[in-house]
């Protein structure tokens, strides 16, 4: 790192002062790797997230930090499996509707307060507050908890929400519906708990640096917005001996190409890789650039709905335009990051799901072109009588491409002439939800690891479903999937009737490509939600 | 001069005024609100959003409310994206670190580019003189978003001397890179201007006379020639300031400077209505501000002038 | 990057103070001295070529500018190099699309943005500014006061407003450009029409009984030309250099469109990524142009300023 003599110094007494643990300058405990003398985490954000507050947050890099500074009932391990965070474990009722868990009691607050079961209560019913009016209130809804519905609606006072704490370390949740998943979304950061007393004391100012109280392995100790949130150990943390990490600084750098100068430079551990330049990162730092799957799904969406063009309401059309996309192509000449080609909607990594074999993810891409080909000229367009419609993405470097290289493979394939336009976020947002658009970009990531949280987009009610897709076949397989313990086959079925009726055109399955300090280790490649913690990671000697 | 200087500040109290409700109107037509995401929120939470924001009164209840808050609170309304922070501090945060670098690239693009300026005009036609005028005309044309990835993979990568980014409270390395890539064209505009009057006054007839009387070449440069030769200077220095602190959106983005400057484009962007506001009434006022310091500057050296 | 408004000034006093064009022999005069300034001259002969280039490349170029090589796609650091076989004279952008369509297209509009621009602030600000030099008295007041209101909105953000709110296109781009920078221009302008107005060709014209705007159309506005022209001039960098800022931003023009100020900016992306011609030819191109209408500019103000003759 280059920075000023007195900066390395200042991180070097912090580092001494902090190191209550056995390993700052030892070896790791089970892997007997030797560890760095340093054990700072620093890296790159793209944005300034938008709280550290976590019921008031509502962006990615919010709860990421979210996860460093608090801990909810359960943790994910480096697989997504449940570990215990603050609850131990937990029973769950007969008709599988009341959860009641166990919480550890030697669990502290950064004051030295004990996390207790009421510190849940107020977090949840805070969560779900119209006065918070905190936009995930819909999580309480989500997450079914008894007459979270009405309290968002302000039908209800807050303290009528179904969690109770029995005593200070047992709690009890009731929900309207069984809810198989219900446990894993504990893990969000918008579960987490909050010190009521620092709050009234705070107000919102809470999360100020100053103020802030926070049960996680770490507490926030600087912020300085647009530029960096720094975080050292949480010594009254309950697992603090184990944890390696003694500081977690992030960086926000909105220039991706910056971004990775700056790493090159040592500043950063961790940085994405910008489109298209994964590749010769690999070549160059082999052990360096990492790339795994994510749980997110990249389309296009036909408008289906009145608005929408009389053309493409002809399957024919749909398929064509779906076949003729070569998404080798897209993956491996440009975004380069070992994304996944997609038939179907749901990614192959999502937890309990088998990808269906839809009939056209068979065929070879000459295949797919001659019957593209085939199908549009039975609707009668052809390269002297081309179709003609509006595509439009958001504006981003990486749409951009893809949106561009699609429109050449239909223009050169099927003689299609394609509009593009390319609108910022907000708008772009409101043109597809009031569907005045023709073929819209699309993109989804997984709230929870199963299959429904994609699928569901497809159900004729969903909010979520912009291009107004309605098969009663396709609602009634997604309702009957939430009562089932093996819903495959009917996640396969609903697949297949997207194969088949084709309302979006699906692209890829994600991935994320990091570059990342080779120092690093533990880094939760395999899980797909990506909810890293930093207490688990750790920096070995060189 | 201070009826003048009375007459221009009344003026700008309308201006405010109707820059914040065309502003205001402007931004409410936008496509898509603060609150528009890629999950679109269900309509009891968006409800209780707008509730706790005021966002569901009729839109000259809005405006009212909004300049309300500002004169008896000198409240500038919350960040709707930033959550944990008001506009108020956002700007006590932001601000302080533009117009620091502000200051700095200003006060090298006056004093180096005005230097070059006058030495060019002093050797007129020397190798100097090319010299001044092609870095000048290069540096003028140079995108500043060109340069600044430049300066970070030179000066933080390749030779490892400076950060490439980061404000660091302000520390002498970390303002570096972002006042070179800021005050680059500006020095280069102060320089092209410095040089093309600072030739017209050494052709006065006025220098001519001084020069015949035999006075010292020094005493004719500073005290003769330099006054005149700078007005125009002047009145580029004071839209040059604004429009600095406009082009602080690339130096914040590539440099995480942490300034206001990004807020510029992003609150738009965001829908950020507060913030957005907020920038307008701070920069909107700025303007109004530097025009007129450089009007009253402009009096002073030149007393020719009468307002 | 500033027009010098101080120095407009000076030179539509000193045009002002001459009596009403006399035709040839005054434009003869100016001639003579533009072609003898040589950085003005070569100027000239580049920004014709640049011209040229624009209209007349395309029929060169073996790719449009829509076209991937999707042989080169995914290699664009290994094989889209400028190479004169496979008819990528200055190589391929990041989607394997052929630069020298690109550079010729993004020219188009780069130009067109800049000159249209230019000529919609200077209509504008002439009209203005005749019409309120003209009448004089309240409606000279108010005008006024106008353009100093306008003049004290922070116009970026306007422009980036409006781009917003109408979407983007590039007439969007022309208004919010025009718009905004016509002010000065029509300071100016208010302060030569003051001056012509009573001099005794607009006075006699006055006497006769001609319709004001009759007057202003063919008698001040003619007068104002000298002016115009170099101010538009020294307007059109300008205006390209705003577009690229827009352009940077994300707001510009619409794919597969593009400008300079897209090109440069996708260049100085991926410049550390071994592909630096993608910066160097839009780069190239931006330069020489801006440097020529600078020279071209301040060549013809001397030429046709009478105070130098």
């Amino acid at each position: 790192m280059k920075f000023s003599k007195s900066f390395l110094l200042a991180s070097v007494v912090s580092t001494a002062l902090l190191s209550t643990s056995a390993f700052a300058a030892g070896v790791h405990p089970e892997t007997g790797e030797k560890l760095a003398d340093d054990q700072t985490f620093t890296y790159r954000i793209l944005d300034e997230h938008s709280s550290f507050d976590p019921q008031v947050n509502e962006d990615v890099s919010g709860s990421e930090i979210a996860r460093n500074l608090f801990e909810g009932l359960y943790n994910q391990d480096n697989l997504g499996n449940l570990v215990p965070g603050v609850a131990l474990s937990h029973t769950v009722s007969e008709d599988k509707m009341t959860y009641t868990f166990k919480l550890r009691e030697d669990a502290k607050w950064s004051d030295g307060k004990p996390v207790t079961a009421g510190d849940f209560v107020f977090a949840w019913r805070r969560l779900s507050s119209p006065e918070l009016a905190s936009p995930y209130q819909w999580y309480a809804e989500l997450m079914s908890v008894e007459n979270a519905d009405a309290i968002v609606k302000g039908e209800m006072a807050p303290e009528k929400l179904g969690i109770t704490a029995l005593d200070d370390h047992t709690l009890e949740v009731r929900l309207t519906k069984p809810l198989p998943y219900f446990a894993a979304m504990t893990t969000h950061s918008s579960t987490f708990p909050s010190p009521a007393w620092a709050i009234e004391a705070h107000g919102e100012a809470w999360t100020k640096p100053e103020n802030i109280v926070s049960n996680g392995a770490y507490k926030l100790v600087k912020h300085v917005p647009q530029e960096t949130a720094v975080m050292e150990r949480n010594t009254n943390y309950w697992d603090n001996e184990n944890t390696i990490i003694d500081k977690v600084e992030t960086l926000v750098i909105n220039n991706e190409n910056i971004a990775l100068t700056r790493y090159l430079a040592g500043e950063t551990d961790r940085t994405e890789t910008p489109a298209g330049q994964f590749p010769r990162l690999k070549k160059e730092y082999p052990d360096q650039a990492v790339v795994f799957p994510r749980l997110c799904s990249y389309y296009y969406t036909f408008n289906l709905s009145d608005t929408g063009p009389e053309v493409f309401k002809d399957v024919r059309v749909r398929k064509a335009l779906a076949y003729a996309i070569d998404r080798r192509v897209i993956t491996d000449n440009v975004i380069q990051e070992g994304q996944f080609p997609a038939y179907t909607f749901t990614p192959a990594v999502t937890a309990g799901f088998e990808v269906p074999e839809v009939e056209y993810a068979g065929w070879s891409q000459q295949e797919r072109d001659a019957k593209a080909i085939e199908l549009l000229e039975a609707v009668g367009y052809s390269k002297d009588n081309p179709l003609e419609f509006d595509m439009v993405y958001n504006t981003s470097e990486g749409h951009k491409k893809i949106a561009i290289a699609m429109s050449q493979m239909w223009k050169q394939k099927l003689g299609v002439k394609v509009n593009m336009s390319n609108m910022e976020w907000k708008t772009f947002l409101n043109e597809r939800g009031n569907q005045n658009f023709e073929l819209a970009r699309g993109a989804w990531c997984g709230d929870y690891n199963e299959a429904s949280t994609f699928l569901d987009l497809m159900d004729s009610e969903s909010g979520y479903n912009d291009g107004k897709f309605a098969s009663a076949e396709v609602d009634q397989l997604l309702s009957d999937a939430k009562s089932l313990t093996n819903p495959q086959a009917n996640y396969t079925r609903i697949e297949e009737i997207m194969a088949t009726e084709m309302p979006i055109i699906p692209i890829y399955h994600y991935t994320e490509a990091y570059m990342m300090n080779a120092q690093l280790k533990n880094w939760p490649i395999k899980n797909a939600e990506q909810n890293w913690y930093a207490k688990n990671l750790y920096k070995v000697a060189k | 001069m201070l009826s003048y200087i009375l007459r221009r500040v009344a003026i700008a109290i309308p201006t405010l005024l109707l820059l914040i409700i065309i502003s205001f109107l402007l931004m409410h037509a936008a496509p898509g609100g603060p609150f528009t995401s890629e999950r679109p929120l269900p309509p009891a939470v968006l409800a209780n959003i707008e509730a706790k924001y005021g966002l569901n009164n009729p839109i000259y209840v809005q405006i009212i409310n909004y300049i309300g808050g500002i004169i008896t609170d000198f409240d500038f309304g919350p960040s709707f994206k930033y959550k944990d922070r008001s506009v108020n501090d956002i700007i006590a945060n932001g601000f302080p670190v533009t117009l620091t670098y502000g200051f700095l690239s200003f006060a090298v693009a006056v004093i180096v580019g005005g230097a070059l300026g006058i030495a060019a005009a002093l050797k007129q036609n020397s190798w100097l003189d090319y010299f001044a005028v092609g870095v000048s005309i290069g540096a003028q044309v140079l995108p500043n978003f060109v340069m600044a990835p430049i300066l970070v993979l030179v000066f933080t990568l390749w030779l490892g001397w400076l950060p490439g980014g980061g404000w660091n409270g302000g520390q002498w390395n970390h303002l570096i890179l972002p006042v070179i890539a800021l005050s680059t064209s500006y020095m280069a505009s102060v320089a092209r201007l410095t040089r093309s009057s600072m030739l017209e006054v050494l052709h006065t007839n006025f220098i001519r006379t001084a020069m015949a009387k035999g006075l010292p070449y020094r005493v004719i440069i500073f005290k003769h020639a330099l006054k005149p030769a700078l007005l125009p200077v002047m009145s580029y220095l004071g839209p040059a300031f604004v429009s600095m602190i406009t082009g602080s959106v690339i130096i914040d983005m590539y440099f995480s400077t942490g300034g206001i400057g990004q807020f510029y484009v992003n609150s738009a962007l965001n829908r950020d209505y507060a913030v957005m506001m907020g920038i307008t009434i701070l920069i909107g006022g700025l303007t109004i501000l530097f025009n007129l310091i450089v009007d009253i500057l402009y009096a002073w050296v030149d007393p020719k002038i009468r307002y | 990057m500033m027009v010098d408004v101080q120095k407009m000034e000076q030179f539509a006093e000193n045009l002002a103070a001459q009596e009403e064009v006399q035709g040839r022999s005054l434009l003869a005069d100016a001639r003579r001295r533009f072609l003898k300034n040589k950085a003005a001259l070569v100027s000239l002969i580049i920004l014709t070529g640049v011209f040229l280039f624009s209209a007349f490349g395309n029929m060169f170029a073996a790719w449009s500018n829509d076209e991937i090589d999707w042989g080169i796609l995914g290699q664009i650091a290994e094989l889209g190099a400028p190479n004169i076989e496979n008819g990528h004279y200055f190589g391929v952008d990041e989607l394997g699309r052929d630069l020298f369509a690109r550079v010729v297209q993004g020219t188009q509009i780069s130009l067109m943005v800049g000159i249209v621009g230019a000529l919609i602030a200077v209509i504008v600000g002439t009209l203005y500014g005749a019409i309120a030099g003209y009448t004089g008295g309240k409606v000279d007041n108010i005008m006024m006061r106008i353009v100093d209101i306008l003049q004290s909105i922070p116009y970026m953000f306007v422009l980036i407003l409006l781009l917003v709110v109408f979407g983007r296109s590039i007439f969007m781009l022309f208004v919010g450009i025009g718009l905004i920078s016509w002010l000065d221009m029509s300071r100016i302008a208010r302060g030569q029409t003051l001056t012509l107005k009573n001099k005794e060709f607009v006075e006699a014209a006055m006497a006769t009984g001609v319709k004001p705007l009759t007057i202003i159309l063919r008698h001040i506005v003619p007068n104002l030309l000298g002016v115009v022209v170099v101010y538009s001039t020294l307007l059109v960098p300008q205006m390209i250099l705003t577009e690229s800022f827009i352009s940077f931003l994300g707001l510009g023009v619409q794919e597969p469109n593009t400008s300079w100020g897209a090109l440069i900016a996708e260049g100085a992306g991926t410049m550390q990524y071994g592909t630096l011609w993608q910066l160097a030819f839009p780069m190239f191109f931006f330069i020489i142009s801006l440097f020529s209408f600078f020279f071209i500019g301040d060549g013809l103000r001397d030429a046709l300023d009478p105070k130098d003759q």
